[in-house]
């Protein structure tokens, strides 16, 4: 893997080259999917209903593969299952040369790309042209696609202008109109077609029952080049079958609101080849009759049989490449695929299928720009949970090579159960709890050495933090100090709650656990702050998984007794709430992680329910006249869908209420201090501050303690968490 | 259909929608086409193409053709959307070289959302009408920057709607 200081340059380049026409591109697709979504009632249904035909797919694999041989040799065509990318390369050329073709015509698709089957019918003699304009772009520049369904979304119409002016040789050079350059493009390319002697597609979805290919998309090019020339090759792989026709049903309506914002795409061919219609042959101006029409199927293995055995990856076949997890991705906006990317899959869902076809290494150069956020999840329409596809690969990561990397030296000094190996990084941020520990004995002696030159030198050489960046402070004295010697101040109380200590809260920023005190017992509630370990993200993060299980464990046990009497537990920071409401739930036993799910509450939502049930608010701060308030939630918070509370009990006291809409802070826990990652995090970060704009006159809040310190830096003043906005004072 | 389908298809179609009836269909398609002109015939009794219209054309004729009219299985309300079976009479090509395209539907074809649509095209494909493409207005990409219609398919594209049929 390359060094830190080669991936912040990989990175700032493509920025500077990429990053404006990549963030336009993403995130208006991501604001349309999100408006064609709200919109739309039955998106849930049918996640639900999209989801279930998958894992049965999946599961039903091999017999899915043998009735589609079946279906499609009753109607005339072939059928090719290819172990590998090599197997199937050669089935494409055997028929290239069994049709005494020159040329293929292509329409976009990621499984081709995967098999580098250009490259390879080049290579024997063969022209291949690629007629989806964009991919037609990419294929003119020599590049990778950068995103599943907009592989040029990286270049500007001027770039695309520059780009065919040097090319082609043309009397006028063309300016960067799209639509003269799509004018341009398109009269190539149909060229191509007429010529082609065969024509090749990817499918979308392939009905076993009877053979049926379902694409998807909006220019047309796919249809033609599937009926044009006599001979049309469908590459697929074998996870894109389906049992039925009637299975595509949820699909057909989900594919384009999450993909690219439209509720449905131009055209939805269902076609079951060979077909129909008449050939048209240009070069003898005459129908040739259906009859000479030649087909195959080629399916693709190629891993596929592997992933469908592996219990963390095997969701990663469920993906219908839409692409919207990389349109709802801050990093994505900010680098794009070339940046977020392997050799051939982009964006979140990459990782997993990077890992599955290809390996490690190639999963591994794009990894780390899952911070976790967690913002794709309720775009995917088949309800893959992404970021643990990527902690799963990341953890494989982490062990890749462990037998022969023995460094005892490193392992006694953490505590973890990780391997020797491990990045200093990783094992630094994934152990925050016990460098807290140490650090806030003395935190006078921590803070000057952390913030002086010789302290930020050595954190960026040996741990990768960089230097820009402060390190948050340890504080005179922990929340549960405070609380030790203050002692609960509700004499009769409506309830009981355990107040969680997070780390960050506890060490670094007590004052917001002071708040939080202070605002329940407002509400008539009494509260506790025992011990309990920090919740796992930390580790969670960084691939730890064994790690963080054991903290979860030891998380629950010290949890479980208060909830069993009864109490609620209330937590400060999202990104540990998020780890008892979700990702617990591939650490602990089901029974557990639901205990945890189900009693643990968000600060402000727990505040909301208080006071919707009829608890006396009188007691907590109102703002004077006029109050304005600038509100960051946290992504953690948006995907849990709490971060609406947050804004009710707000705008209830009497606050008028600006939220940003950025999917990221760019912080990200740790993702921000990393030395290779500084600049990206700042340029996300630079689009919230655009996002939330002037806020002058204004409070302004955020929930997460990385949000808190992002904004601190871009707005250079403090920014509490808003149960300090409401706590008596 | 009811007719509430009818106008919630109306209104959803990225197109010109031409609402009319048996007798008038003529007058409403010799309007829609614009010469030269390509069809694939029309399965309805008493509506028939216009006769500027190349019903076998050669892919010169097909090239060089301004519409393409052909009859479409289907109308999806909530959509916009019309199917096009494709045959031997070559269908999918006119429907799909051509810059204008228009569709002829019957109103008892309109179905109001998409599990009945695809109720309807289970039944088509079991009985060997397996080749269909769902078209919702026309052609179009966004590769060149912004959203440009009229790329390998039409750009425009026109229903036609017999009410009583
Ligand atoms: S993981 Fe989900 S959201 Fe991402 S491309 Fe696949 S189907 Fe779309």
């Amino acid at each position: 893997m390359s060094s830190r200081r080669d991936t912040a340059e990989r990175l700032r380049r493509l920025m500077a080259t990429e990053g404006d026409a990549v963030g336009q591109n993403t995130r208006t697709v991501n604001q349309l999917s999100d408006y064609a979504i709200q919109r739309f009632e039955d998106y849930e249904d049918l996640r639900d209903a999209a989801r279930e035909i998958k894992e049965s797919a999946i599961a039903n694999l091999p017999d899915l593969i043998d009735e589609v041989t079946e279906a499609v040799e009753a109607n005339g065509g072939q059928v090719h299952v290819a172990q590998t990318a090599a197997d199937a390369n050669r089935i494409v050329e055997n028929i290239m040369a069994d049709r005494d073709a020159e040329k293929l015509v292509k329409s976009k698709s990621m499984t081709t790309e995967e098999i580098d089957v250009n490259d390879h019918l080049e290579a024997a003699g063969y022209e291949v042209v690629e007629t989806d304009l964009g991919e037609y772009v990419i294929q003119i520049a020599d590049e990778a696609p950068s995103h599943l369904i907009g592989p040029a979304m990286h270049r500007s119409p001027e770039d695309i202008a520059d780009l065919f002016n040097r090319e082609f040789d043309l009397e006028e050079d063309l300016s960067g109109d799209p639509n003269e350059l799509t004018e341009f493009a398109r009269e190539r390319v149909g060229e191509h077609i007429r010529e082609a002697d065969v024509g090749m597609t990817g499918a979308n979805f392939v009905v076993a029952e009877s053979g049926t290919l379902m694409l998807v998309t909006n220019e047309g090019n796919a249809r033609k080049t599937a009926v044009t020339p006599d001979t049309h090759v469908a590459v697929a792989g074998i996870e894109k079958l389906v049992p039925s026709l009637a299975d595509l049903q949820p699909f057909t309506e989900l594919i384009a609101r999450t993909g690219t914002g439209q509720d449905i795409t131009s055209y939805v061919s269902l076609l079951t080849p060979p077909v129909d219609s008449p050939v048209p042959d240009f070069e003898a101006d005459e129908m040739r009759p259906a009859d000479d029409r030649d087909f195959h199927l080629v399916l693709l293995d190629n891993g596929r049989m592997g992933m469908r055995e592996d219990d963390d990856l095997r969701e990663t076949l469920y993906c219908i490449r839409c692409g919207a997890c990389s349109n709802a991705c801050s990093n994505f906006q900010a680098v794009g695929g070339h940046g977020f990317g392997g050799e051939t899959y982009t964006g979140g869902i990459g990782t997993g299928w990077e890992a599955g076809v290809h390996d490690l290494d190639s999963a591994g150069e794009m990894n780390d720009l899952c911070t976790g956020c967690s913002r794709c999840e309720p775009k995917c329409p088949v309800e893959i949970d992404i970021p643990w596809v990527n902690t799963v690969v990341r953890d494989r990561i982490n062990h890749q090579g462990e037998d022969d990397d023995l460094d005892f030296l490193v392992e006694g000094l953490t505590p973890d159960d990780e391997p020797a190996g491990l990045d200093l990084q990783k094992r630094l941020f994934g152990n925050v709890e016990t460098l807290a520990k140490v650090g806030s004995l003395v935190p006078g002696l921590s803070n000057a050495v952390a913030g002086s030159r010789p302290g930020k030198w050595l954190l960026e050489r040996a741990f990768g933090v960089d230097r820009r960046r402060d390190l948050p402070e340890f504080a005179d004295e922990t929340l549960r100090e405070w609380y030790g010697a203050r002692g609960a101040q509700v004499s009769d109380p409506d309830r009981d709650v355990v107040l969680y200590p997070d780390v960050y809260t506890d060490y670094f920023d007590p004052d917001r656990g002071k708040a939080a005190v202070r605002a329940l017992e407002a509400l008539g509630v009494r509260v506790h702050i025992p011990a309990v370990p920090e919740s796992g993200r930390a580790p969670f993060s960084q691939g730890m998984i064994e790690t963080a299980r054991e903290q979860a464990e030891a998380v629950h046990g010290a949890l479980v007794t208060h909830i069993d009497d009864g109490r609620d537990v209330v937590v400060i920071e999202p990104s540990d709430l998020a780890m008892f409401r979700r990702d617990y739930d591939h650490l602990l036993p089901e029974r557990s992680a639901e205990r945890l799910a189900e009693n643990t509450y968000d600060v402000m939502e727990f505040v909301y329910g208080l006071l919707d049930n009829g608890a006396d608010g009188d007691d907590l701060e109102t703002p004077g006249d006029d109050a304005g308030v600038a509100y960051h939630s946290h992504c953690q918070q948006r995907t849990m869908g709490v971060d609406e509370y947050t804004e009710s009990v707000l705008s209830d006291l009497g606050y008028s209420v600006r939220t940003s809409d950025v999917e990221c802070c760019g912080m990200a826990g740790s993702f921000g201090y990393k030395s290779e990652y500084y600049e990206v995090s700042m340029d996300v970060g630079e689009h919230l501050h655009d996002d939330l704009g002037d806020v002058d006159e204004r409070a302004l809040v955020a929930s997460g303690t990385s949000c808190q310190e992002q904004l601190d830096v871009l707005y250079e003043r403090e920014v509490p968490h808003p149960v300090e906005l409401i706590a008596p004072r | 259909m009811s007719s509430e389908s009818l106008s919630t298809f109306e209104s959803s179609v990225p197109g010109d929608v031409h609402r009319t009836t048996t007798a008038d269909a003529d007058a409403v398609l010799d309007d829609a086409v614009e010469e030269p002109a390509v069809g694939t015939a029309l399965p309805y009794d008493d509506v028939s193409l216009p006769g500027s219209v190349d019903t076998d054309p050669s892919p010169s004729t097909l090239e060089a053709a301004a519409t393409g009219v052909t009859p479409a299985a289907l109308g999806i309300a909530e959509y916009g959307t019309v199917t096009i079976p494709s045959g031997a009479a070559g269908d999918e090509l006119v429907s799909l070289y051509t810059p204008r395209h228009v569709a002829v539907v019957a109103a008892s074809d309109v179905v109001p959302d998409m599990p009945t649509a695809y109720e309807r095209l289970g039944e088509d494909f079991a009985a060997g009408m397996d080749t269909q493409v769902l078209a919702t207005g026309p052609s179009a990409t966004a590769d060149m920057g912004t959203l440009v219609q009229g790329v390998h398919g039409p750009s425009e594209t026109h229903v036609v709607v017999l009410e009583d049929r």
